[in-house]
């Protein structure tokens, strides 16, 4: 780290006044959320504001012979009931394709479906009224007129000649598919001691994110200007879109992102409903505002991790890992979604698997096909926690094939911390990671040989716990090479502007955006700690394109590596600036000033000279009174987007110890523990969080969360006391340490820590509950790990 | 049909139609926007509130059943400074990412603290376990709602 050039005698970077980079600090402006103050799209409240509801379909295919809105449209407070065909005057269409995916494949997607549905839930028809419930009256007693074609349900067959093909435009149901072949996979097969195999199954299911998706559209005729207030990640990228589909210039759109009820994925995404509501709004000439509902939100909101994978390792005796061979499999709904498309888990799956592992023999093939449910897409961690549990599960069976110890052999065959820079064999470059450390350290918190021996003795006594460890990498700081090379106009960099204000307080423009991971504070800790200045005194401003830089937002784990970056880099040019004028007032030279908890001081003894807030007085109010020909510039902005490396690799590994009730198959998640490597860590405590939470969100995927579709496309279980989430009751305590490897490509060093949790937490589970069945023979590769399927793994049911 | 109530001390007349829900009588009439709605079928937790006392979900009551009631939502809870420590818990273990679900995990820990004022881990869990938090993991909530409890506790000794 070198943010702070010079330092007071006797004081480290890290005790100076403002050094708040690594350190605890409560996160800004949490006070408004706890008082119920904040401003949520669901808060937002427009003038002369219509409310939509989506008429939606029942069937998962269907084609749309008629829809009879006569005397629906006539009820008191309907504004207007608009079809797909009558809101097409005003939106194009799209398709969800990217030129780096090659042979990608998708049909052309409506905002609202003209003539044909093709899942269960794709809106028919929008009413707008004055209220949401009048719309929902209205909704009731349009008449829609269907007739219900076969669906691809089964992802299995959807490749089939007899399966019905369902955009005969593409010729078939196939989207993507990719291949990979690295090293001698063959002869690391034949020449290995054994080979083991097996099917791992995935649940599909979604974000539930506790806001559902909303948004207000406001289409000012007079100003022919559309303000969107949307819970997004990325505001940009929402702009360009809506303004390429209503064919206006970006300039003409803005899109103000206030506070968002959860995200993790599920708002980085561009949904038909929402392009249908800016739509609405240009054609209806006023405000619209769209909340999903519950039921909406499950048939809607983005699904993932349909995976069924089937995967092989070869393994010699001393524990050498030979080979990987995968063959993965996903269906991904109707259609690719726009404008990051579907075909990303499954790339992501064929690129980290065998990640962690030196072995260079490795083949992979991953065909993602359509079907009729709803639309898959990228979710916190993508790809991560199937390419996690499919190699962690190999390499425990491999590990119980060779009679060796699990631990022992991951850390015979983990990349050494000394061999980086490395490349996989799926071509990832690897800046510095630190699997052995990592290793190391998480087996020194959960002390792995005391629980060990806690299972052996507990086993005696007819209970069943047991341990799983899962290694992971995890993609981080993504450059252009994730979505920009493939055409997307979806930025990868990020930019920050900051000002000091005409009190010396200092004012910040971000372009990286919030939902609750601290991008706020993270921001506002750099800048303070560069510029000398508490954090109180800076303020962050975000989620607003007419007020931010330009930059891609918040996802893929990129706010702190690269939007930190950014503002590191802002608030040092400020910096400088503020130490020129300070040096004409004082008549020093700046590199004998310092600017200390808000107040420039001698840099060798840090003696007060003048504060930030006289400073800034003369700057704005008496600019008369400095030396001829000096200029101020208080405002400075700078942006960032890695270049050397095309992402920010990260590793970390995580252990579960767990209790298996053989006779109801129910599952006691007793401890869980993460070591992870996200480098510099701005705000340990928001790391930790962050880690947590996506844990818990990888072992609601291990235990309880699946979509439920019937053999008909149907979503069996879209509502919250069917489709299971994650409670308090249920969750253990989850221990977090870190190793710290920065990466050199940045000054800050920060990588991505979002997806850290996620990504490893399910597999961890999972191989603990097979540690757990040991004596009973009984191997699980499906999650979520239900009773049911534990007790039908154990022959009892 | 008219509505005689109280909400966060102040007396409230209204008419409302037989349907509406608590949760939209407090956010759409009363513009009370901080009782969020998450499921509208009574499992998420966000739209707690007190009523007359006890800790409801305010997404299955309707309007019309607040008749006589008095109504706690969390800006009056916050105002009056009930929850102010554990408010300041929340804020200090950073017990909420998103916020959606505060301020009814906020409502449902005060009543839990009232009930019981030295709960264990388990006990705080098991009350929390019908709000649920999809950000945090529930950790620091839990800890944060055991460091009121604790810091209550030390006040009254």
């Amino acid at each position: 780290m070198t943010v702070s050039p010079a330092k007071p005698e006797g004081l480290s970077e890290l005790d100076r006044p403002n050094s708040y980079i690594g350190k605890i600090v409560p996160r800004p402006n949490l006070e408004r959320l706890m008082q119920g103050r904040g401003l949520y799209v669901s808060d937002v409240e427009l003038p002369r504001m219509g409310h939509v509801v989506f008429l939606r379909s029942p069937y998962a295919h269907a084609k749309i012979v008629g829809i009879d809105a006569t005397e629906a449209g006539r009820m008191p407070g309907i504004h207007a009931i608009v079809t797909g065909e009558q809101l097409s005057s005003v939106i194009t269409p799209w398709v969800g394709v990217l030129s780096h995916l090659k042979g990608l494949k998708s049909a052309p997607q409506h905002a609202i479906a003209i003539d044909r549905v093709c899942w269960q839930g794709e809106a028919v028809a929008a009413v707008v009224a004055i209220g949401r419930a009048v719309a929902e009256d209205a909704a009731e007693i349009v008449k829609v007129e269907y007739q219900e074609l076969d669906p691809v349900a089964d992802m299995r067959t959807a490749l089939d000649p007899e399966t019905p093909v369902i955009h005969p435009c593409l010729g078939d149901n196939l989207a993507f598919e990719r291949s990979l072949d690295a090293g001698r996979v063959d002869a690391a097969f034949a020449d290995s001691d054994k080979v083991v195999e097996a099917n791992f199954i995935f649940g599909r299911h979604t974000g539930v994110t506790l806001e559902p998706r909303a948004v207000v559209a406001d289409w000012n005729a007079a100003e022919a200007r559309l303000t969107i207030y949307q819970g997004t990640q990325a505001p940009h990228m929402v702009q360009n879109i809506a303004a390429l589909h209503l064919g206006l210039e970006d300039a003409q759109v803005r899109v103000v992102c206030k506070d968002v009820g959860g995200s993790f994925g599920i708002k980085v995404h561009i949904y038909a409903d929402e392009m249908a509501t800016y739509a609405l709004s240009k054609l209806l000439r006023r405000p619209i505002k769209f909340v999903a509902d519950r039921i909406e939100s499950f048939n809607t909101d983005i699904h993932a991790r349909d995976h069924r994978c089937w995967g092989r390792i070869g393994v010699n005796r001393d524990g050498t890992i030979t080979a990987f061979e995968i063959d993965d499999l996903t269906g991904i709904g109707p259609y690719s979604m726009y404008p990051r498309t579907s075909a990303i888990e499954a790339n992501q799956v064929v690129n980290l698997v065998g990640g962690p592992y030196v072995t260079k023999n490795y083949r992979a093939r991953a065909r993602v096909v359509f079907q009729n449910k709803n639309v898959m897409c990228q979710y916190r961690a993508v790809g991560h926690p199937i390419a996690c549990s499919v190699t962690e599960g190999l390499v425990d069976l491999a590990a119980a094939k060779i009679g060796r110890d699990p631990v022992e052999v991951r850390r015979h065959n983990l990349i050494a911390d000394d061999a980086y820079p490395c490349t996989s064999p799926s071509g990832l470059r690897f800046e510095q990671l630190s699997h052995h450390a990592a290793m190391n350290k998480l087996i020194a918190m959960m002390d792995y040989d005391a629980l060990r021996a806690e299972q052996a003795a507990l086993r005696k006594r007819n209970i069943h716990r047991g341990i799983g460890i899962a290694n992971f990498i995890e993609v981080t700081n993504p450059s252009a090479a994730f979505y920009g090379v493939g055409g997307a106009r979806i930025s990868s960099q990020d930019g920050v502007a900051v000002r000091l204000d005409a009190q010396g307080s200092v004012i910040c423009q971000t372009s990286i955006t919030e939902q609750g991971q601290g991008s706020e504070s993270l921001t506002a800790q750099i800048v303070g700690s560069v510029l000398g200045v508490s954090m109180e005194r800076v303020r962050v401003i975000l989620g607003d394109t007419d007020n931010t830089p330009y930059g891609g937002g918040t996802w893929a784990s990129r706010g702190a590596g690269i939007g930190g970056e950014a503002a590191l880099q802002a608030a040092k040019i400020l910096r400088k600036n503020v130490l020129d004028v300070a040096a004409a007032i004082l008549q020093s030279s700046p590199g004998e000033l310092d600017i200390a908890n808000n107040v420039v001081v001698n840099a060798n003894d840090g003696s007060p000279r003048i504060e930030l807030r006289e400073l800034a007085r003369i700057v704005y109010f008496r600019p008369d009174t400095l030396p001829p020909g000096i200029q101020p510039e208080l405002m400075a902005t700078r942006h960032f987007v890695p270049r050397e490396y095309p992402f920010a690799f990260t590793n970390g590994v995580q252990a579960s110890w767990l209790e298996v009730d053989t006779d109801t198959g129910f599952v006691k998640l007793l401890r869980h523990w993460v070591v992870e490597d996200c480098g510099t860590i701005i705000n340990p405590q928001l790391v930790d969080e962050q880690i947590r939470g996506g844990v818990v969100q990888g072992l609601g995927a291990a235990l309880f969360e699946k979509c439920i579709y019937d053999e008909r496309g149907q979503l069996t279980n879209a509502n919250m006391a069917d489709y299971l989430v994650p409670m308090s009751g249920e969750m253990p305590d989850i221990d977090v340490g870190h190793v710290v490897s920065p990466t050199l490509e940045t000054e800050l060093g920060a990588k991505g820590a979002g997806e850290a949790g996620t990504a490893g937490a399910a597999a961890a589970v999972a191989n603990a509950v097979n540690d757990a069945l040991r004596p009973f023979g009984a191997i699980i590769t499906e999650i979520p790990l239900t009773p049911q399927v534990i007790l039908t793994a154990l022959g009892r049911i | 049909m008219p509505i005689s109530l109280k909400v966060n001390g102040e007396r409230i007349e209204a008419l409302v139609l037989p349907r509406l829900n608590l949760a939209d009588f407090l956010r759409e009439h009363l513009k009370l926007t901080g009782t969020h709605v998450g499921c509208e079928h009574g499992v998420c937790g966000a739209c707690t509130v007190r009523v007359d006392g006890e800790i409801v979900r305010s997404c299955l009551m309707l309007a019309v059943q607040m008749h006589g009631a008095s109504v706690e939502t969390i800006e009056g809870l916050s105002d009056s400074g009930e929850v102010a420590d554990l408010q300041a818990a929340f804020r200090e273990r950073n017990a909420l990412q998103c916020g959606f679900c505060t301020p009814g995990m906020l409502i449902a820990a005060q009543d839990l603290l009232k009930q019981n004022s030295e709960p264990d881990r388990e006990r705080i869990r098991q009350h929390l376990s019908g709000n649920y938090c999809r950000c945090t993991g529930y950790q620091a909530i839990i800890d944060a709602v055991e460091n009121t409890a604790r810091a209550r506790m030390g006040r009254q000794s």
